[in-house]
């Protein structure tokens, strides 16, 4: 079992939901994420996700299309983001990788998957791959020991659910409202059908995204699912910050809540 | 002839997937899969449907005026050493042969029951041509422009607003065309139940390039038999400016079965392909994945989008559909870039021996025609025949002609 399924099965064992945080490669810089990241395992979050910042984030709002800009015009590089896992997979917290697929295509698959083992990633998140396109991917992920998790959705038709978690490892990706990424003032009606749709197919574990941002939504979300994904929420804590020792700060109190509220599922 | 433009063809198809060889596909969010399907579904569905072809057909003919004309443009053609005929798509209603793809997605939005069309553009002139469509069928109308656009193109923003469209200054990337696009996708995957995205070219995920090629190919459908019929043959040649492509696939497909006929697509040099600012993602980009496909694409060494550059904003795109990409590597087609200066040269020469303002787009079909005249001259050993898609007017670029050629009076 991957190294993901593991840390999924030890949450469900005590009875709560896994907390995935997502932070932007080199946001506000380099070494700035790398303290961030850490700053939130510290605080609770079980899983890091550390997004490759991309020049066309189609499925990111504003929140993190601000803070991949930020880190693209730092200079941040693919390669940069391979010692930014590194790092935070030496904290011991399970590191999952959320990209676009053209910056993988450019660093060549195989040779991206070989890498990114390497630093000890655990697989990718890919928002904008389906396994129809994946060939190439799923041959490397295959040679590299790599999980793979493709999204779906409330609009994926019951045929594709069932096709898109076959080729799932790790978690499956659950996005709970039609639209992109962004804290929301409520969280989503049709996440807890989606993820009721995907147990029907598959016994890999469930993770919910898109519009968690307190612990209360996130204990709600995990009422039903087996991880809760955030991210814009815990980006802006960093992106409205005065300096970075505040967005720290700020970072390790949401985290914490969030930490608290996968531990108490409203059930 | 508009009644059979979406009559089935023989000529290059993709796989059901939407694969042209390498290219294209579908890189998108799953969420979006589903109306992708749902388009393919009820475009392949329409295309076989007689009354559907029948109601296309007369929209094209009697709204937005098509067939257009083949002209022989003779002063022209005597200073270029070439019997130059003009396909006229600039005397379509709107200004452009962008009308066609927009009449036929707007007739699909209808049947598929959707309220609400969204689109992205450049120049405007896809925005227009959507809010124009919107409007004839009672619409709501949303189009993404990038804010650097919205700013040289303040008149183009008016005619979408008077039209009923809302038009929203898109302010984050570089602010232009792709950062549009974005913004666009963002808003389909938030709002896919009831709204169409109108996407403006033969780019983006499958359906949306061989879908959008059909529905402007009545273009070289047109051309051909009107060649035919003008000379008795078929051109040597056939040239269209490419940025996203969609006039040049209109006017090249009708001809890709043709062997002897060439196809020339001419993309936006900018200030040189040397220099690094240019559109030109074929002969200066490499192969990569952008907006829901894989074509050429401008990138850096870790696949981010590099900004393009062109004196025409509607060829200031940093990709190219994808059966551009594929006719490209088959060799049927030949790309070259055509800079600014050549462009506007070439513009100038139209205006002066016709008495026609070409859009700027257009003038690099015209340019790269001025320089591939002689060269197949001396191939042929004889006066060639090329067929020019004069694929837009130059009313919209009057301001930024105007700046370039220095004939604007100052304030005093």
């Amino acid at each position: 079992m991957s190294r993901i399924g593991v840390a999924f099965d030890k949450a469900r064992a005590d009875g709560r939901a896994l907390l995935v945080g997502c932070m932007p490669a080199g946001f506000p810089t380099v070494e700035g994420s790398i303290a961030a990241m850490t700053a939130m395992v510290e605080a609770g979050v079980d899983v890091i996700e550390v997004e490759i910042p991309y020049s066309d984030p189609v499925m990111d709002g504003p929140v993190i299309q601000r803070a991949s800009d930020i880190a693209l015009a730092g200079g941040v590089r693919t390669a940069d983001t391979m010692r930014i896992i590194e790092a935070v997979a030496a904290t011991g917290a399970p590191v999952v990788t959320m990209t676009y697929w053209n910056p993988v295509e450019r660093y060549g698959v195989d040779v991206f998957a070989r890498d990114l083992a390497s630093a000890g990633g655990t697989g990718l998140i890919t928002p904008d791959l389906i396994p129809d396109e994946a060939d190439e991917w799923l041959a490397a992920s295959e040679a590299h020991g790599l999980d793979r998790t493709f999204l779906v959705s409330p609009s994926s038709t019951d045929a594709r659910l069932a096709m898109t978690v076959q080729h799932c490892r790790g978690f499956v990706y659950a996005t709970a409202v039609m639209g992109v990424t962004g804290a929301r003032a409520r969280t989503s009606d049709a996440a807890p059908t989606l993820v009721s749709r995907a147990r029907a197919v598959t016994d890999l574990p469930i993770g919910v995204g898109l519009g968690v941002g307190t612990g209360a939504q996130a204990g709600t979300v995990a009422g039903y699912a087996d991880g809760v994904i955030v991210g814009s929420a815990l980006v802006r804590c960093v992106l409205d910050a005065p300096n970075e020792a505040d967005g720290l700060a700020a970072l390790r109190t949401l985290s914490a809540e969030l930490a608290e509220g996968v531990r108490n599922p409203t059930r | 002839m508009s009644a059979d433009a979406l009559a089935p063809v023989a000529g290059p198809q993709p796989d059901s997937a939407g694969h042209f060889g390498r290219f294209g596909g579908r890189f998108v969010p799953e969420a979006l899969v589903a109306a992708l399907d749902e388009l393919d579904g009820a475009w392949r569905t329409a295309m076989a449907d007689e009354s559907f072809r029948a109601e296309f057909g007369a929209l094209l003919r009697d709204y937005a005026g098509t067939p257009s004309l083949l002209y022989e443009a003779r002063r022209f053609s005597a200073k270029v050493g070439a019997r130059v005929l003009l396909k006229r798509e600039d005397l379509n209603h709107t200004g452009a042969h962008k009308v066609r793809n927009v009449l036929g997605q707007a007739l699909l939005t209808k049947r598929m029951g959707k309220t609400r069309v969204i689109a992205e553009t450049g120049a405007g002139q896809h925005g227009v041509a959507t809010a124009t469509a919107a409007a004839l069928f009672d619409l709501e109308c949303v189009v993404y422009m990038g804010q650097v656009d919205t700013e040289r193109q303040a008149l183009n923003v008016a005619r979408m607003r008077m039209l009923g469209a809302t038009v929203v200054p898109v302010t984050n990337g570089s602010r232009t065309l792709k950062d549009a696009m974005n913004e666009a996708m963002r808003d389909w995957v938030a709002n896919v139940d009831e709204t169409h995205y109108l996407i403006g070219t033969a780019a983006g995920p499958h359906p949306f390039p061989a879908m959008v090629r059909d529905f402007v190919r009545g273009i070289g459908d047109e051309a051909r038999q009107q060649c035919l019929d003008l000379t008795g043959g078929l051109p040597d040649a056939v040239t269209a400016c490419v940025g996203g492509g969609s006039n040049a696939l209109g006017i090249f497909h009708a001809f890709v079965g043709d062997e002897a006929v060439r196809l020339y697509g001419f993309e936006a040099g900018g200030d040189g392909v040397a220099t690094g600012r240019h559109a030109a993602s074929i002969t200066g980009g490499s192969a990569g994945v952008l907006h829901g496909t894989r074509t050429f694409v401008l990138q850096d060494a870790d696949g981010q989008t590099l900004e393009s550059h062109s004196i025409s904003a509607g060829l200031d795109y940093p990709g190219v559909g994808p059966e551009h990409a594929w006719l490209h590597d088959t060799g049927r087609a030949n790309y070259l870039p055509v800079t600014d200066d050549e462009a506007m040269a070439a513009f100038e020469l139209l205006c002066r021996t016709e008495g026609i303002i070409p859009a700027i787009e257009s003038a690099h079909a015209l340019a790269g025609t001025v320089a591939l005249a002689p060269k197949l001259a001396a191939e042929l050993g004889r006066e060639p025949t090329i067929v020019v898609n004069l694929s837009g007017r130059g009313d919209k670029d009057v301001h930024t002609a105007g700046d370039y050629f220095g004939i604007l009076d100052k304030e005093r």
